[in-house]
């Protein structure tokens, strides 16, 4: 009990810090937003012509992810490296806290951010795009590609963090390891949003699924070994 | 390799001063006996835990006070204070930050947050930080880094109060005249290794000032 506790009380801190400067979530925000402007004016998927709503289902689900991957990867590169540089990251390690609590709430916060943002691109993307993107079964899919994504990238975001070229690196060492969440979840929403049946993209799905346990049981597991020199 | 045969006995209450040029290794041995850094090769004891497999014990022992406050700026100093009163399982928080609060003199700006403190009231805050477990073994990283004269011998009547002959502290400090004035041992640290040690109680500062130039050199 003490250490999801922990885990909490450090995810709190990371949410309350950021409430306060909002470093992350303005960053994460306009990125968000602008991409998706960007995507709409360099799609042309809105204006009914022939065609447009089958373009609209191949090609947008691809954008959300590639989206939420990019902002998601701001996020992640600056909530790390801000504590490190401050040295507070130090502070937290001396603590006697589990190490896995650590990773548990640091992943917390990011996902709970990456959440807020996703918030507000959902239904960007159906005014954009003029698809049913707010929907329980892609907004499962966002939780679970989420929380892949987030637990992993909390991961290498602290090795990244430690290291000279950690702007570079984070996207060099998340991208490749996330892909098969990616593209399970770009498969997912792409049923989903085309109505298809459940069972026609379950596999993608129960690959979604298997990449945050495999994924987040892993980092779990050496995070002890990425924070200490 | 930033450190090479470090062989080191400290005793509990005693306060000890490492002084050596930069790149001597002052910081990298005491990220290993804060248990920041692992040594490759050796064994390290820290209050009687040996480390790495006794580090969670160790740590609760441990209080690390560096140049860089270690703090959340965008955290109150009460704030920050409970943050790591609950890592540390540290019974009756409240009480025990507002004591500290009290004590260094910041109980007037608790809800201010941290990064609109000053940098001395910051490193008091920190010290704050790091007492608040009541650790047996306090570290003292170049604390006097970026202070100014008066925020220097502000910090220095505080820390003072760490010798209560129960604590042992470790301190790595540039200028030798304060660290030989403030500890009961000084070692001289040069290319990882101890190349000089004197009691206070046994050499006087200007023997000691000319020894750390000779070994040095």
């Amino acid at each position: 009990m003490t250490f999801f506790r922990k885990a909490w009380i450090i995810a709190r801190k990371d949410l309350l810090t950021e409430l306060r400067s909002r470093e992350m979530l303005s960053t994460m925000g306009a990125f968000a937003a602008l991409i998706i402007l960007l995507f709409a004016f360099a799609f042309d998927l809105r204006t009914g012509s022939t065609g447009s709503t089958a373009r609209a289902n191949t090609v947008t689900p691809g954008a959300l992810w590639a989206v939420i991957a990019f902002a998601g990867m701001l996020g992640l590169g600056r909530s790390l490296t801000s504590e490190i540089d401050r040295g507070s990251f130090d502070a937290l390690l001396l603590t006697p806290v589990d190490r896995s609590a650590i990773f548990l709430g640091k992943a917390i916060g990011i996902i709970i951010f990456m959440f807020v943002i996703e918030a507000v691109i959902l239904p960007l993307f159906v005014i954009f795009f003029n698809q049913p993107f707010v929907q329980p079964a892609i907004i499962l899919i966002v939780v679970l590609g989420t929380i892949g994504y987030g637990g992993i990238g909390t991961l290498l975001s602290t090795m990244a963090a430690n290291t000279r070229l950690r702007e570079v690196l984070l996207p060099v060492l998340l991208l490749p390891i996330a892909i098969p969440a990616l593209l399970a979840a770009v498969k997912c929403t792409s049923g989903a949003l085309d109505g298809r049946d459940f069972s026609e993209w379950a596999n993608w799905f129960g690959l979604l699924v298997a990449f945050d346990l495999v994924m987040l049981g892993a980092a779990f597991l050496v995070y002890d070994f990425v924070v200490e020199d | 390799m930033a450190l090479r045969g470090i062989d080191l006995d400290i005793r509990p209450g005693e306060f000890v001063t490492i002084v050596g040029p930069n790149g001597a290794g002052k910081t990298t041995l005491l990220r290993i006996l804060a248990t920041l850094s692992r040594p490759t090769h050796g064994h390290v004891s820290i209050a009687g835990h040996v480390l790495p497999k006794g580090a969670d014990q160790a740590r609760r022992q441990i209080g690390l006070l560096s140049h860089q406050p270690l703090l959340y700026g965008d955290l109150t100093a009460e704030e920050n204070l409970r943050f790591f009163g609950q890592m540390y399982d540290v019974p009756a928080v409240e009480a025990r930050l507002l004591e500290l609060l009290d004590k260094v003199d910041l109980l007037e700006r608790r809800r201010d947050r941290a990064r609109t403190f000053s940098r001395g009231m910051q490193q008091r805050l920190a010290i704050a930080r790091a007492l608040l477990h009541d650790p047996a073994v306090v570290l003292l990283d170049e604390p006097f880094t970026g202070l100014d004269p008066h925020a220097s011998d502000r910090l220095e009547e505080m820390l003072h109060l760490l010798r209560d002959g129960k604590r042992t502290v470790v301190m790595t400090i540039h200028d030798l005249e304060r660290g030989w004035a403030m500890c009961d041992r000084a070692l001289v640290l040069a290319r990882g290794k101890i190349v000089y040690e004197a009691r206070t109680a046994e050499v006087d500062a200007a023997t000691f000032r000319h020894e750390f130039k000779r070994v040095t050199q």
